[in-house]
């Protein structure tokens, strides 16, 4: 178990410093000054020997890419240029929005997909059994920021319930808890069809299985077998799906984030990019990275964890 | 399900190829005393800011998807059959090196990677198709070294490599035509991802530039104005969600239908 814990982890960090070296080998290979690129074509002389000097574009290559990652590793994600506040900082402020944003959006997901998905493995080949599969494939398609403005036109604009615009006010929950349901809906139905497939599939395989005819035998209760004994383990896979989620979530994050003009690191990264203010890009895209990177050993581990029968195999 | 994919992806593909012949009025054409109106008979999907015709827009849209995502995945291809296959065939330590390049390219969410090259080289049609084959090339690479590696140590290619043939031979004669044809269908089951993918980052301002009728940007134009004239934003929509539902549910049953042994590569 620690080996593989140890791998995994491993595995994950090498990921994450190459793409740390691909983003820092791709401003320096794209031809013209990378003071330029950074600032525009507006900045002042100045403010380019400023940037020069602050990121030591003068240095040789390999002094820049260790001090690149020293900066990293003591939490310093450079200085937005145009605001003159750390990167760090700002990704700090942005991203319990877009945690909050994702979580609720896989709740959506979980709430809807696998309940869908149980019912169909349980009355397999039934009108909803059908209709499921229909609905999943078309919700896994649909884009999320196409769900997002024709959520907006019918709950906000036509029947006026839900509010659009921005996170809700500080301090008040309630508010903040309404500014979530369209987002969080429009974020997570993507991944309605995913859960009630993966759910239905594991389901159909758990329910041939000899403990599940055990407990038949001493007579339990239909719904009990389900929920204690089938769904447990059929539940196991989806924690990996959602693992792989988290890249495809933080992506339409960044759409719903721009749509609702929500604050949150998607809105973050759209607005520089919109800008062209590298330092804050590379600041909100190395997290992203770093927490898609780490989600994946930690899902895998805790599946080694939750479930016996992968435990045993490590 | 498979014959409305086949009827939904008929009718993009149609209007892509004869969009310019069939769109009732000129799609760029500006005509401000008729803006915003509603939909009618002579306006389907009603008119713009700007009095151009939604509907013609849609339409012409069609060829702008269709054209970006065939011709980058058909580049993607190429780049990720060549590289799977030297990964697969190839000495181990390049195939080592291929992964971790392919794994880390992998581990940026597909829509911030597009968003840093964006701010890198600046929004243009060159640079989203340069977006998409950098996001592509690495799916249908690993894909092509796994199949690679498992025909690999088959006595065919035993055979052929004591016969004396060359690396390139076996690897253009022998195993690529092996490789190919799964991943064909996986590639044609990519379009959608890849139209919504153009869309979306013209809808945030960094794909195709204005005035070029995307649907991504028929989308942004109109959410500006979808308390004045909500119609534009459901006309940016419906493309979308026809295209993409077709070529899912048409690339679901092809791969249910055609090859079963497909289901577990995927």
């Amino acid at each position: 178990m620690l080996v593989y814990a140890i791998q995994r982890i491993g595995l994950s960090i090498l990921i994450l410093i190459t793409s740390m070296v691909m983003l820092f080998t791709a401003l320096r290979m794209i031809p013209g000054d990378p003071a330029t690129i950074m600032l525009g074509s507006r900045a002042t002389a100045a403010m380019r020997a400023r940037i020069t000097e602050q990121l030591g574009l003068d240095d040789p290559v390999l002094v820049q890419l260790g001090t690149f990652f020293g900066r990293i590793l003591q939490g310093n994600l450079g200085t937005d240029m145009w605001s003159q506040r750390p990167v760090s900082q700002m990704v700090l402020e942005n991203l319990p929005y877009t945690l909050v944003l994702i979580g609720v959006g896989l709740g959506w997901a979980a709430l809807i997909g696998i309940p869908l998905g149980c019912y169909s493995a349980i009355r397999r080949n039934s009108l909803i059994d059908r209709l499921t599969g229909v609905i999943s494939v078309g919700t896994i398609s649909i884009p999320s920021f196409v769900v997002a403005i024709y959520m907006i036109l019918l709950f906000a604009i036509i029947l006026g319930w839900l509010p659009v615009i921005g996170a809700g006010d500080v301090g008040d929950r309630g508010d903040q808890a309404l500014h979530l349901i369209m987002p969080g809906f429009a974020l997570g139905l993507g991944w309605v069809g995913y859960l009630s497939r993966i759910v239905r599939a594991s389901m159909l395989e758990v329910m041939g299985d000899n403990h599940i005819r055990t407990a038949r035998a001493f007579g339990l209760p239909e719904f009990r077998i389900i929920k204690s004994y089938a769904l447990r383990i059929a539940i196991l896979p989806t924690i990996t799906l959602l693992a792989v989620a988290i890249g495809g979530l933080l992506s339409s994050a960044v759409f719903v984030e721009a749509i609702f003009a929500r604050p949150g690191i998607g809105k973050l990264i759209v607005d520089a990019a919109n800008m062209r203010n590298f330092p804050v890009v590379q600041g909100g895209v190395l997290t992203t990275v770093a927490l898609f990177a780490l989600t994946m050993p930690v899902a895998d581990l805790l599946v080694a964890w939750l479930d016996p029968r992968v435990r045993a195999t490590l | 399900m498979g014959l409305m994919g086949l009827i939904l992806v008929l009718i993009v593909v149609f209007c892509g190829i004869f969009g310019p012949w069939i769109t009732p009025f000129d799609p760029y054409k500006i005509n401000v005393p008729d803006k915003f109106q509603a939909p009618s008979l002579h306006h389907i999907m009603g008119t713009d800011n700007l009095g151009r015709d939604v509907f013609s827009r849609v339409i012409a849209g069609s060829r702008i998807a269709l054209s970006v995502g065939v011709s980058t995945i058909a580049i993607a291809l190429v780049l990720g059959l060549t590289l799977g296959l030297i990964a697969g065939y190839g000495p181990r330590w390049l195939d080592n090196l291929l992964l971790l390049i392919f794994d880390s390219i992998y581990s940026f969410p597909t829509v911030i990677l597009g968003l840093t090259v964006v701010t890198l080289l600046g929004a243009s049609v060159a640079t989203l198709m340069f977006v998409v084959i950098v996001i592509q090339t690495p799916a249908y690479a690993r894909l092509t070294r796994t199949a690679t590696l498992s025909l690999k140590n088959s006595e065919y290619i035993e055979a052929i490599e004591s016969l004396g043939a060359s690396k390139a031979r076996i690897i253009g004669v022998h195993l690529l035509p092996n490789v190919v044809g799964p991943l064909l269908i996986i590639a044609s089951m990519d379009i959608p991802s890849v139209v919504a993918l153009e869309a979306g980052l013209t809808y945030l301002g960094m794909g195709i530039p204005p005035p070029a009728p995307s649907w991504g940007r028929i989308l942004q134009e109109g959410f500006g104005l979808i308390r004045v004239a909500p119609w534009i934003v459901v006309a940016g929509g419906i493309p979308l969600i026809i295209t993409t539902l077709g070529f899912t549910f048409l690339g679901e049953s092809l791969r249910d239908n055609l090859d079963p042994r497909l289901r577990r590569v995927v």
